[in-house]
């Protein structure tokens, strides 16, 4: 395939989204949407001793935003709020593989402003 | 139309080394030579401020620019150059009744009411949220009604009579979809807004690059458009209004070449249509459009619109043998412009976009500045290609190829 954009890795996570879904009683939850495309995803997080000991996403979205989160919950499972907090852009376009051309940037970073806005909510309410 | 190409330019371009195949003609349009001259000439050889100096330079400007106000009067049908104004573009001209002609009608309880349809551009929809919100009390609220669009992407007329009342202050309507391409009908919907002494702007923005407009036949009291879409400069657009309705209206904006005397306690307006220009205008931009329609009309609005009837038919009949493709709107070229929104099942129309583009193929996708009537569809986004005089079928050919591409990556 010529199309770098699209590469196996990205198709994968789109046909088959990992953590995708819903948790019954998350302890913390964000949503977002982009109003330009109609994309819109949620973060179901379960916080316990400050560490991720589970998340969901959920939405509807294109195959570079819905990847991207998919990808990005996977690193995010597990680890420490701490170190979530060091999570920037540059992380989300390095699972990607690629750096999307300017007007799918905000495509690929959607599910990270997302689970951003879920730390906020978790930090507020420490 | 292999030689009409060869004035435009930008159409030689190479897009991630494919042909630029431009599909996006309902956003912008391309410029042929003609017009990007006429613009880099006035600055090269005329550039001066207009209606002040008399020397050579103001003059020709001045010449220049009354004489693009002259051609595009001519261009729509309009009885006379004053009754056309220069605003930035049909936005603008929108905003401009909204605040000098619809908000002093609004002070009085009679007329209370706004009827736009489910198809407007966000340009002739958030002028009136905007309006709303300044001129509501608790006490008197301004009702915003909605001719509304059938399933098939056509407006329902027969609500027309009920929809337009002694209340209604003005009738607000799209002449053309920028997303269904939907051609709407004018004169029927002035007929039953006249009969109840209800005026009607019309948003030409999609049809006058088009087709052949002529206020008189259309019948209707205000008309918009913007010159980007019709070949001409970014930042020109056109209000039309009706001379008596132009005369009784404040003005817009205040500033210079607007007034015919100031003093420190107040001013005296200008005449028409300068009351309503307020600074420097976009001279280059007003010139550049007068280039545009010089265009249009030497290839004639007759044969750009017949040869958008062949595009589109062309276009509707290979899109709809692909499987799983759904196009929102009447899907007969007869009504409809070259504009086709469409879906395909389980690719998102950004994903689809991207996938064209490396193929040269400039498609939209989003909302298409109609959020609330995509919705209506039941959709977040669409994708949408939209054709121009300078599109060919074997470009048509080269979308199809890349649609089938796309069904293929996301398989």
């Amino acid at each position: 395939m010529s199309d770098s954009l699209y590469r196996e890795q990205i198709l994968e996570h789109w046909r088959t989204p990992q953590n995708f879904g819903k948790l019954v009683h998350p302890t913390h939850e964000a949503f977002e949407n982009n109003p330009l495309c109609g994309d819109e995803i949620g973060i179901h997080l379960n916080v316990n001793n400050h560490v991720v000991g589970d998340i969901r996403f959920y939405g509807v979205g294109c195959a570079i935003s819905m990847a991207a989160t998919s990808m990005l919950t996977e690193i995010i499972l597990g680890k420490k709020i701490e170190e979530l907090k060091k999570i920037k852009k540059e992380d989300v376009f390095n699972l990607l593989g690629v750096m999307p051309s300017p007007s799918r940037v905000k495509c690929a970073l959607l599910g990270l402003s997302t689970f951003k806005k879920a730390l906020q909510i978790f930090e507020q309410t420490e | 139309m292999r030689k009409l190409r060869n004035d435009f330019p930008i159409l030689k371009r190479k897009i991630h080394g494919k042909s630029l195949v431009y599909l996006d003609n309902a956003a912008t349009t391309q410029k042929p030579r003609q017009v990007i001259d006429a613009v880099s000439r006035y600055y090269a050889q005329t550039n001066a401020n207009i209606h002040r100096g008399i020397h050579t330079l103001a003059e020709e400007a001045t010449e220049a620019y009354e004489g693009a106000r002259k051609k595009i009067a001519d261009f729509i049908g309009a009885k006379d150059p004053a009754e056309i104004i220069f605003v930035r573009n049909a936005t603008e001209g929108i905003n401009l009744v909204a605040r000098s002609f619809v908000a002093p009608r609004l002070l009085f309880e009679r007329s209370r009411e706004l009827l736009l349809t489910e198809m407007e551009h966000h340009s002739n929809l958030v002028p009136w949220h905007v309006l709303q919100s300044k001129v509501e009390s608790p006490k008197s609220k301004v009702l915003l009604k909605f001719i509304p669009v059938k399933k098939n992407g056509t407006l329902d007329y027969s609500k027309l009579d009920t929809l337009i009342t002694k209340k209604t202050a003005l009738v607000s309507v799209t002449h053309a979809s920028n997303v269904l391409g939907t051609i709407n009908n004018i004169p029927r919907i002035v007929k039953a807004a006249h009969a109840k002494g209800v005026p009607v702007l019309v948003d030409a923005a999609q049809s006058a690059p088009h087709m052949p407009i002529d206020v008189q036949k259309l019948g209707c009291d205000f008309l918009v458009l913007s010159g980007h879409k019709m070949l001409g400069p970014t930042g020109i657009g056109v209000l039309w209004g009706r001379r008596e309705l132009l005369e009784a209206m404040p003005p817009f904006l205040g500033g210079g070449d607007m007034i015919r005397s100031v003093r420190y306690d107040g001013f005296e307006p200008n005449d028409l249509p300068w009351k309503f220009e307020a600074g420097t205008p976009n001279i280059a931009g007003a010139i550049g459009l007068g280039a545009a329609v010089d265009y249009l009309q030497k290839i004639s609005m007759q044969n750009i619109r017949a040869h958008e009837m062949v595009l589109t038919k062309y276009a509707l009949k290979n899109m709809q043998k692909i499987s799983g493709l759904t196009i929102y709107g009447p899907q007969d070229s007869k009504k409809q412009t070259g504009v086709i929104s469409f879906n395909l099942h389980g690719i998102h129309a950004h994903d689809l976009a991207s996938i064209c583009d490396r193929e040269g193929v400039a498609i939209r996708s989003g909302h298409h500045c109609a959020e609330p009537l995509v919705r209506k569809f039941g959709q977040n986004a669409m994708a949408r290609v939209s054709f121009y005089l300078y599109n060919t079928k074997k470009e048509i050919d080269i979308f199809i190829d890349a649609l089938k591409k796309a069904k293929e990556i996301f398989k």
